[in-house]
């Protein structure tokens, strides 16, 4: 039966990995081939991707489209067991157990005349399509990311080309301004009092305290809630949060969600739901991959990509949590 | 043929079925009952009269020609009495299995007024074991119509619909979210109740009869069912995307770490392998302490479930009685003999914060039984000044479903006030060419009802397709009154007793 599902599933579909990007040691791009999905999904849309057969499903944005080429482009952080693992096995040539998507409602891009577009942490990427939908809407642009230090930023000429303005902000200020995210859209909202709108996707800290920023001014604000999601079709209810006191599931009846309302205390309470059973996981995998490598030192020469699981493994719990700092943000 | 049968000649008492030991199976997630042996089978096909006019083929949503497949176990022609079933029921392992048949087939047996009714159910379930462990299938000779059918979800209704589709000659592709197909058949009825290899097994059938699966394919979003109409060269379309969408508590503490739905844990559980965490990455909540909310057979497997995965106890809190549970009395019966504790008259207050954002324990208050309410049962109150504590670390509600949203989202189908999609008598909605059946027209009801809506909205596909129907006619129309469908009262809800047994032990 085990032997059968697996020729299965392999005949079924076919998720090649075109294009792979490293842009620092935790945060990676992947572009995948999938004419269907290119040609169908929208700005604010996100997958469920299933790296293999024993993965987990995990939800990630669709941070690009080309309808040209048939391909889609994911930016993941490598923050647990399972980004972590991708990062070292999905390769140009590889292919994907499963990717099911688009997901969630897509994003209302036209209208606003004026629109702040923040990404921070994990966000940085998916707010770059709601970008240029807003731009070409017609809408004036003013992009806004943070990263802890220069080394980090990416894709800064995709979002020159689509953003009027764009502000980088660094922990250390060794790129753009020095400060967090809320300095950027500080200064933002200092030159321009005409801000109809500002979408925000990053951490539920950062986003948390972008609608908190916007509030006294009125600015309507829309943030990308990341609950842990399990199916994404609204048969779970693992994703719900809370919305203006109404319980809402954020992989149907979002992802995107008025940031006035959302009750952010609670989304990060749930995203810890699972620690212990993600640190197991990690600590696990971090243990395994460590005694594969010292068995592969003892006999090949070594040869190491850029990606190489070293720096990871010395120090597993380094990273930065995505949902635990502000960095960037 | 020998002498006629009499209800005094016949073996009184049904062919045993051997049952894995409460203590012992509420530890893993084997089926509980066992198969018939051959043995088994004939005693039991000996208890069949053989009625000229047979109750059962009337109870039977599918109208399964019952007699005849079990003259053919007695003649011991195991392949012909699959060539039976199969004519009309494809999934013979897995109805064999979760059918309530105590409602339909073998309530209306007449062997069932003097003795126990014959063992129907489990007599279907052998022959599809042995069907499934013979590699036997029926492969009609099928003349292609040229017609293209897709069919999104791929449960019970999906299934059916399949089958029927492509056994008229079309061209059939289902279409299915998750990346494996099967619906609550895979990620919700546990193991133990329906092994995931018969679940699989049967797949494979309707794969041989040409059926193309596409998983990880979400309708509506990767493509909606008008574009399936207008550019993907679909001539019809069948919807059965189930229920799903599971109600909530809306309780103080509903939100804490350790609260979540039947469905979460199920399918962590059963699809995706939680329960063999870390070998497989999807993480399952485990609790010492666990309360399941809901007495229905989803949370039945809920609790059944979390006893196997190791929790000391598992209390069951329902705000009506025993009688009033819409679980059958013999899947409680098999709770009770793993040893979940039920609190009849009980229901949920708060759920308490251990300070660290999970559950240390829960308020309930007792509830007594007041006027019958709409639904003709009795409507439970609370009783003032009853509230109690008690401990647990794990909250798990099953207390219903809402309709999917998707479809709705993004189509033009026209919905019913609840959400759910509306059809007219023959399944067909409001958008030509779509026809819709299971649990997304009716609300949460049951497997069998599923394949029935299946198998009816195929057989108006081919009228509408202008294909001729060689089916059997069906039984299900113009029979009982508006609340009753295959003889179970619709408001009755319930799924099928534990018929469960064991490919696996065979
Ligand atoms: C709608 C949505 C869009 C997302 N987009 C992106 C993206 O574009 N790029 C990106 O890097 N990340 C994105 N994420 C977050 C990403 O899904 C998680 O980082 C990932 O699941 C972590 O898995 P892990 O095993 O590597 O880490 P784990 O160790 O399992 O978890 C690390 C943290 O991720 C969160 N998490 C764990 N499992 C899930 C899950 N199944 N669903 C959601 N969150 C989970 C938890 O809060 C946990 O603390 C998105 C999440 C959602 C809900
Ligand atoms: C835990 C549990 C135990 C049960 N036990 C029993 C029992 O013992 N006996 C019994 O008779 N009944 C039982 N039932 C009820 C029975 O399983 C359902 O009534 C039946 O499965 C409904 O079938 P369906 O085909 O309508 O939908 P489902 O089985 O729900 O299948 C729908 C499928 O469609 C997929 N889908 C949804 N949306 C989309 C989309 N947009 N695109 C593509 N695919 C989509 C879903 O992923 C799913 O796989 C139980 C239910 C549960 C939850
Ligand atoms: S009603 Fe009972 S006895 Fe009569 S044919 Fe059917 S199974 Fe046999
Ligand atoms: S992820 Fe399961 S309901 Fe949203």
């Amino acid at each position: 039966m085990q032997g059968r599902a697996k020729v299965k599933s392999q005949a079924m579909s076919r998720f090649e990995i075109v294009t792979r990007e490293d842009f620092s040691d935790v945060t990676y791009l992947l572009e995948f081939h999938h004419p269907l999905m290119a040609k169908a999904a929208r700005p604010g849309q996100f997958v469920i991707v299933m790296s293999h057969e024993h993965g987990e499903r995990i939800p990630l944005t669709i941070a690009d489209f080309d309808r040209n080429k048939g391909t889609i482009t994911l930016v993941i952080q490598a923050v647990g067991k399972t980004t972590r693992e991708m990062q070292q096995t999905c390769q140009v040539g590889t292919t994907l157990y499963g990717v099911v998507g688009p997901m969630g409602n897509p994003s209302h891009t036209s209208g606003a005349k004026k629109v702040v577009c923040v990404g921070g942490g994990l966000g940085v990427a998916p707010i770059y399509p709601q970008a240029r939908a807003f731009k070409e809407g017609g809408a004036y642009v003013i992009g806004i990311v943070g990263f802890r230090t220069r080394d980090l930023v990416f894709w800064e000429d995709k979002f020159r080309a689509c953003c009027d303005e764009f502000i980088v902000c660094t922990d250390d200020g060794s790129a753009g301004i020095k400060g967090l995210i809320t300095d950027g859209i500080k200064l933002a909202i200092a030159t321009h009092p005409d801000i109809d709108e500002l979408v925000a996707i990053g951490p539920p800290v950062m986003m948390k305290a972008c609608a908190a920023m916007t509030q006294p001014h009125n600015i309507k604000t829309v943030v990308c809630l990341n609950p842990i999601m399990v199916d994404g079709t609204g048969m779970c209810g693992g994703c719900r949060v809370r919305i203006g006191g109404q319980v809402k599931f954020a992989c149907v009846d979002g992802p995107e969600f008025d940031g006035h309302q959302v009750d952010f205390d609670d989304l990060m309470l749930r995203l810890r739901r699972f620690k212990a059973e993600e640190k197991t996981a990690l600590e696990r995998w971090s243990e395994s991959c460590r005694m594969k490598n010292e068995i592969e030192t003892a006999s090949l020469s070594r040869q190491s990509p850029a990606y190489s699981p070293d720096n990871l493994l010395s120090e597993p719990f380094a990273l930065p949590d995505p949902f635990e700092e502000v960095k960037g943000g | 043929m020998a002498k006629k049968k009499t209800i005094r000649t016949i073996p009184q008492e049904r062919a045993p079925v051997r049952e894995q030991d409460p203590r012992e199976r509420a530890r893993n997630f084997k089926e509980v009952v066992y198969g018939f042996r051959l043995e088994d089978a004939l005693h039991e096909a000996e208890r069949c009269l053989l009625c000229p006019d047979p109750a059962c083929v009337e109870g039977c949503p599918v109208s399964i020609d019952i007699p005849g497949f079990i003259q053919k176990i007695s003649a011991k022609d195991l392949r012909g009495a699959y060539d039976v079933i199969t004519g009309t029921n494809l999934l013979p392992a897995i109805c064999g299995r979760v059918c309530p048949q105590e409602s339909q087939c073998e309530g209306v047996c007449p062997v069932g007024e003097a003795l126990e009714p014959v063992a129907i159910g489990r007599l279907e379930r052998f022959i599809g074991d042995t069907a499934i462990a013979q590699g036997w299938t029926n492969i009609p000779y099928i003349e292609p119509s040229g017609f293209r059918i897709g069919i999104v979800g791929s449960g019970p209704a999906g299934m059916a619909c399949a089958a029927d589709m492509a056994k008229a000659g079309c061209d059939v592709t289902v279409y299915e979210a998750f990346h494996q197909a099967g619906g609550v058949l895979k990620y919700g009825i546990p193991d133990f109740r329906l092994p995931n290899a018969v679940i699989d097994a049967e797949i494979d059938n309707l794969r041989k009869l040409g059926v193309k699966f596409e998983c990880n394919t979400l309708v509506g979003r990767l493509f909606t069912i008008e574009q399936m109409l207008a550019e993907m060269g679909f001539h019809a379309v069948f919807v059965g995307t189930g229920a799903g969408y599971p109600s909530l508590l809306g309780i103080p503490g509903d939100s804490l770490g350790g609260v979540l739905s039947a469905n979460e844990l199920l399918t962590r559980c059963n699809l995706m392998l939680a329960r063999e965490f870390p070998s497989y990455d999807t993480p399952l909540p485990l609790g010492r302490h666990v309360a399941v909310i809901g007495s229905g057979n989803t949370a039945m497997d809920a609790m059944r479930v979390c006893l196997r995965l190791g929790a000391e106890n598992v209390h069951c809190i329902y705000r009506r009685t025993k009688a009033e549970s819409p679980a059958r009395a013999e899947e409680i019966h098999h709770a009770e003999e793993e040893g979940i504790e039920f609190h009849w008259l009980t229901n949920p207050v708060e759920i308490l914060d251990d300070g660290k954002g999970n559950v240390r324990g829960m308020r309930c208050i007792r509830m007594e039984l007041g006027e019958p309410d709409e639904s003709g049962r009795r409507r439970p109150v609370p009783v003032a000044g009853s509230e109690f504590e008690f401990t647990t670390d794990l909250v798990v509600f099953a207390i219903g479903t809402n309709a999917n949203p998707i479809m709705g989202q993004t189509s033009k189908l026209k919905l019913n006030k609840r959400g759910y999609i509306e059809t007219d008598a023959n399944l067909a909605t409001s958008m030509a060419g779509v026809f819709a059946g299971g649990d997304i027209v009716t609300g949460a009801a049951t497997v069998i009802e599923a394949m029935g809506a299946g198998r009816k909205a195929a057989r108006n596909m081919k009228a509408y397709l202008g294909l001729r129907d060689t089916d059997l006619p069906y039984l299900t129309d113009g029979r009982g009154s508006a609340g009753r469908l295959f003889g179970i009262d619709l408001r009755e809800r319930n799924f099928a007793r534990v018929r469960v047994a064991a490919t696996a032990n065979s």
